[in-house]
């Protein structure tokens, strides 16, 4: 194992890992927004026992460290690939042997860097850090999300606009990233590379436009 | 003077190579480590050969010219390798192999020779499989066989039609397994330009590095020659352009006998020639034969595209030739009755130098998907140099240069002439007689490599042991240096016009049609002028540019298309010599009435060796007698 | 048909090289394009110019001698075929050709459109083989070889090391070169014994000649002439993360 962390498949392996444990957050965190498009009482509860429940305090900073070793993997990967070709080439064509997700993982996962900070200070700073207000949901008094989202949404446009693009590079980050995982762990030939892929684009569509569809829906419903 | 002993041990064919190993004098382990070899190429003798003699203890030197050893022309063979298993329980013996070489060279080849190379050829299987040498298999899991080249058995192992790819592979990974041990150090992007003899024997080589341009010196107590054909010589050939016949001229000029040069196999399914610059014609797996049936229009000059030409109107010439054997008669008869055809005016294509070779029939019957899993590579390879697909279009064929059964002589321990310098695979003579039986290449050069030179070259080690490694500084190498250095400032100085590749490509037509598939007295007389004139124009009017101390491909070129002028020189005094058909080589004066070879056994049942005597002076003949113990000699027949 | 042809021209490894313009007239397109280029070495002898150095030896796509990087792809526009067997026809009438030399920190460029590739080979002598001396073999036929898992290894085994994979990957990774190699071995029983060994020292050893890391672009089988599949990779990937979590003391 010495030569592990370093190794070109060693390294992969840390990034498939970290990505499919971000995936498997991301189907959660879909599966609660979506509950915005309910109603706030049910997105509110639910919200509020994903900020008390024990099991995802713990889950939480693992999380962030999931992120972060995602992080700090592709940016060592992507800076030691990038020194290893000293001379460029005059004319490159990869149109045809390569999709553009593909080539540009680093970029889409850096805008969604970018994207990911913003949407932590919109909405887990407030509800660790901020004055949010409380509301009564299924006979509990809990903060109420559902509003903060609402008036962020309905109120300033440029938002629904950044979340629908953090949406869209997402979206296009796991179309690569999701068949790729698999790929990386060897979990993959012929046969299920042609169904992973499958399957990628599924999840990535799911994904994209689901996360996209709640930024339309609250302009959807406040027009 | 060197004599033509060729060492053939006593006893009965199939217990002479037993009792060679029983009686030769061995090496010991430790002694071993204190003998250096060099071998030169890393093909499919070279390879297998610098492995094992490593694996042995032996401290090897390994050369090539091209940037890996992976590279070398064996990797380019299709078709297969033939071995005695006889997996398919269909008569097949290492005695019935040794025949089927034996007829097939057409009575030309070494008895004892042979028969050990067909006798070796069970082991070969057996090491490349453990190599991790894909062979094709059955569903069960076993090793699949099929026919090959004209004979009756299913002895040949094949990869797809890339056999020779993974057979050169498996054996190259065997080199790289030594490599990794220290125990060969490889020199790759080296050509060899000399060979140092010192008391008579070979004891290195001045080799040029292809990058720098500097001259190298390398000791050893052995040499290993493993350069393969000089089929290149024909300009278009089915060769690697940088083949060539350098290194056994280069041995030759020293004082080894060349055996036999003239006989070199013309491959008859090969792709025609479509622009100028073309040299080589890349071969058709002549398996494509077994499903395939050749053809040409019953009208001469018939310009209808191929599948318009309806069944009544084409001349299956090969089955009504030849009923018993059909599409699948030897190379050489397929070669020469296609160009009887197309002589005749019934070629197709372009030029009317090509005939068809039809898979509609196989594919009626077998359906499109069987003939893809055989053949399928092949069909693409046509197409991707074509732009036409096999599965709709019959192919076009046309004969090319191939493989040369001539080379160096070499006795039963596959040492030449000169005492220390051992021939092997194609580069020597001996196993093929007048014509190569298909599917034997691979077979022949594998078994000198891993089986018989790794023996035989301890026997003539075995009394070295005390001699000291040569220095470099020794005056035999100052000497051979400069010899090259004059050669090759020699050709750098002389400024003229043209290019090497000019030089061969008109020395190429000349050989082809004076001393190609078919051969006269007088043609050949006609071409020792032209060869004289244009070896002299050569060496006055060459233009190569650059200097020697630099990557320089055109001063490559220069050295070997300079070897092929004075190896072509040989070529025809052996073919002019031999006033009989055999094999491959055909003089017309020489045949039956139906056009067959007529071999004259009373005047030319021998190995023509030919002894260097000086430049442009006429070699000495030197005649090894084969007499033919165990088979009965009989006239060639595939009526 | 005429075309016009960029070459990277660079006198030797030291040199800063630079691209040189020529033109050609009068191309048979049924020429091979290596055939085109020997037609302007010819041209540029004829002028008392340095002739353009490229690698190329058996010209039917099986040695992998040459390979050049042809208007932006290495081996040209075509798939499935090397440089030698990529004909002028795939071009247009006075088209612009760029050819370049393969670009990767492990291949430095000898001369002109010659790379050193011996990079593969030392990966190679890493532990590309089995460990079987000469006459230690058994029988061909013991043991059986699923016939899947030998064609598997065929298609593995075709490499011809053209350094392709590492031209046309933007990391300039070599895990199509090594995994099909990998690959092969894993695949059959004789290669089993050695196998962890072999994809530890193997992926470590491309790690340190600086060849990058794969991120499955799948640039390299397209652009493979012998389209080796990604599967390979993947089970080289298998093999490694065996090898690396099952790893015993030895």
């Amino acid at each position: 194992m010495s030569h592990f962390f370093t190794s070109s498949v060693g390294k992969k392996f840390i990034l498939s890992i970290t990505g499919i444990f971000l995936m498997l957050f991301l189907i959660v965190h879909l599966s609660v927004n979506s509950l915005l498009m309910v109603g706030s009482d049910a997105f509110n509860s639910a919200a509020h026992f994903m900020t008390t429940n024990t099991v995802v305090q713990i889950l939480e900073p693992i999380l962030a460290l999931g992120f972060l070793v995602h992080i700090i993997f592709s940016a060592y990967i992507t800076w030691q690939n990038q020194r290893l070709r000293p001379v460029r080439y005059k004319r490159i064509n990869r149109w045809g042997s390569t999709t553009w997700p593909s080539r540009n993982m680093f970029i889409l996962g850096g805008l969604i860097l970018i994207f990911l900070v913003i949407h932590l200070s919109n909405f887990w700073w407030q509800v660790k850090f901020g004055e949010l207000d409380q509301v009564e949901a299924h006979g509990a008094m809990v903060h109420d999300l559902y509003a903060l989202v609402a008036s962020l949404f309905i109120e300033k446009w440029w938002y629904d606009v950044l979340y629908i693009l953090g949406a869209l590079f997402l979206g296009l980050h796991l179309s690569h990233g999701f068949w790729a995982a698999f790929q990386s762990l060897g979990w993959s030939n012929d046969l299920w590379r042609r169904r992973l892929k499958r399957v990628a684009y599924a999840f990535a569509v799911i994904m994209g436009v689901g996360f996209a569809s709640i930024p339309v829906y609250f302009l959807v419903t406040a027009a | 003077m060197a004599t033509l002993d060729a060492k053939i041990p006593e006893g009965p064919l199939k217990n002479k190579w037993t009792n060679y190993r029983n009686s030769m004098k061995l090496v010991s382990p430790a002694n071993k480590k204190k003998l250096d070899v060099i071998v030169v190429g890393t093909g499919i003798a070279g390879a297998p050969a610098a492995a094992t003699l490593a694996q042995l203890g032996y401290n090897v030197k390994a050369f090539c010219y091209q940037d890996s050893s992976r590279r070398a022309h064996s990797v380019a063979a299709q078709g297969g390798i033939n071995a005695t298993k006889n997996y398919r329980n269909d008569g097949d013996s290492v005695y019935r192999l040794f025949y089927d070489m034996i007829k097939g060279g057409d009575y030309r080849a070494r008895e004892a020779n042979v028969y050990r190379a067909a006798e070796v050829s069970n082991g070969i299987i057996d090491q490349l499989t453990a190599q991790g040498v894909p062979f094709a298999r059955e569903y069960g899991g076993q090793i699949t066989t099929r026919s090959f080249g004209g004979v009756q058995v299913s002895r040949t192992f094949y990869a797809q039609g890339q056999t020779g790819q993974q057979v050169l592979l498996g054996s190259y990974s065997a080199l790289k397994r030594m490599e990794a041990k220290g125990k060969v150090e490889m020199f790759t992007r080296r050509q060899m330009l000399e060979l140092v003899i010192k008391d008579g024997r070979a004891r290195g080589i001045i080799a040029r590095n292809l990058v720098t341009g500097e001259l190298e010196r390398h000791t050893a107590h052995a040499v290993v020659l493993a350069t393969g054909g000089y089929g290149t010589v024909f300009y278009l050939s089915t060769l690697g352009v940088s083949s060539s016949g350098s290194a056994a001229m280069i041995a030759y000029r020293n004082g080894a006998f060349f055996a036999n040069p003239s006989f070199i196999q013309i491959h008859p399914t090969c792709i025609p020639q479509l622009s100028d610059f073309q040299s080589k014609l890349t071969l058709m797996s002549e398996s494509l034969r077994n499903d395939g049936r050749i053809w040409v229009p019953k009208n001469k000059g018939d310009q209808r595209k191929p599948n318009d030409i309806p069944e009544e109107e084409r001349d299956y010439y090969l089955e009504r030739r030849y009923p018993a054997f059909g599409n699948l008669v030897p190379r050489d008869v397929a070669s020469r009755a296609a160009k009887e055809r197309c002589d005749a005016g019934y070629g197709v294509g372009k030029t009317g130098q090509a005939v068809y070779l039809d898979f509609k029939h196989a594919i009626q019957e077998q359906g499109a998907k069987a003939i893809g899993k055989k053949y399928g590579n092949l069909f693409e390879l046509y197409e991707k140099i074509t732009g036409e697909s096999p599965y709709q279009t019959p192919m076009r064929i046309y004969p090319a240069g191939h493989y040369t059964m001539g080379g160096l002589w070499v006795d039963y321990e596959l040492m030449t002439t000169i005492s220390g310098l051992f021939a092997i695979g194609e580069a020597n003579f001996s196993d093929h007689g007048a014509n190569r039986l298909g599917a034997s290449s691979l077979m022949q050069g594998a078994g000198d490599g891993y089986f018989i030179l790794p023996n035989t070259i301890g026997h003539y080690l075995s009394d070295k042991i005390k001699e000291p490694r040569l220095t470099t500084e020794e005056p035999e190498f100052e000497e051979a240096e400069q010899r090259v250095r004059e050669r090759l400032e020699g050709l750098m100085n002389i400024n003229g016009s043209q290019t090497a590749s000019d030089f061969h490509k008109r020395l190429g037509k000349i050989m082809w049609d004076h001393c190609g598939m078919q051969r006269t007295e007088q043609g050949l007389k006609e071409a020792r002028q032209m060869v004289k004139q244009i070896k002299d124009e050569f060496f006055n009017d060459l233009q190569v540019p650059g200097t020697m101390y630099q990557v320089n491909q055109e001063l490559e070129k220069a050295v070997r298309v300079a070897d092929f002028m004075e190896l072509s020189q040989l070529l025809i005094e052996d073919a002019l010599n031999r006033n009989e058909s055999c094999g491959a080589h055909f003089r017309e004066e020489y045949q039956t009435q139906a056009g067959e070879a007529l071999r004259d056994d009373q005047n030319y049942m021998y190995v023509a060796a030919w002894e260097y005597q000086g430049e442009d002076q006429p070699p000495k003949l030197h005649k090894e007698a084969l007499s033919f113990e165990f088979v009965e000699v009989k006239e060639r027949s595939y009526k | 048909m005429k075309v016009n042809l960029k070459i990277w021209r660079q006198p030797d490894a030291q040199s800063k090289g630079q691209f040189v313009d020529y033109h050609l007239d009068d191309i048979n397109p049924e020429m091979s394009f290596l055939e085109m280029l020997d037609a302007l070495n010819k041209k540029l002898i004829e002028q008392g110019e340095d002739p353009v150095a490229f690698e190329h030896d058996c010209r039917e796509g099986i040695c992998g001698s040459c390979g050049l990087f042809i208007n932006g792809r290495p081996h040209g526009p075509e798939r499935e075929v090397a440089t030698c067997q990529l004909h002028m026809r795939s071009f247009s009438d006075g088209e612009t050709i760029v050819v370049e030399p393969w670009r990767a920190k492990p291949f430095p460029v000898i001369k002109d459109l010659i790379v050193d590739r011996s990079a593969f080979d030392k990966i190679l002598n890493a532990g590309g083989f089995v460990s079987v001396d000469t006459g230690s073999a058994p029988e061909a036929n013991t043991p059986a070889v699923k016939k899947l898992n030998a064609e598997k290894a065929f298609d593995a085994g075709v490499c011809i090391g053209c350094g392709a994979c590492v031209a046309a990957c933007k990391n300039s990774s070599a895990s199509l070169f090594v995994a099909a190699k990998i690959s092969q071995l894993a695949l059959l029983p004789q290669g089993k014994p050695e196998a962890k060994k072999r994809a530890r020292n193997m992926v470590a050893k491309m790690h340190e000649l600086g060849f990058g890391s794969c991120t499955s672009t799948e640039a390299c089988e397209v652009e493979c002439p012998k389209s080796i599949s990604l599967e390979h990779i993947a089970r080289m990937n298998r093999e490694y993360l065996n090898a690396s979590f099952a790893e015993e003391e030895e």
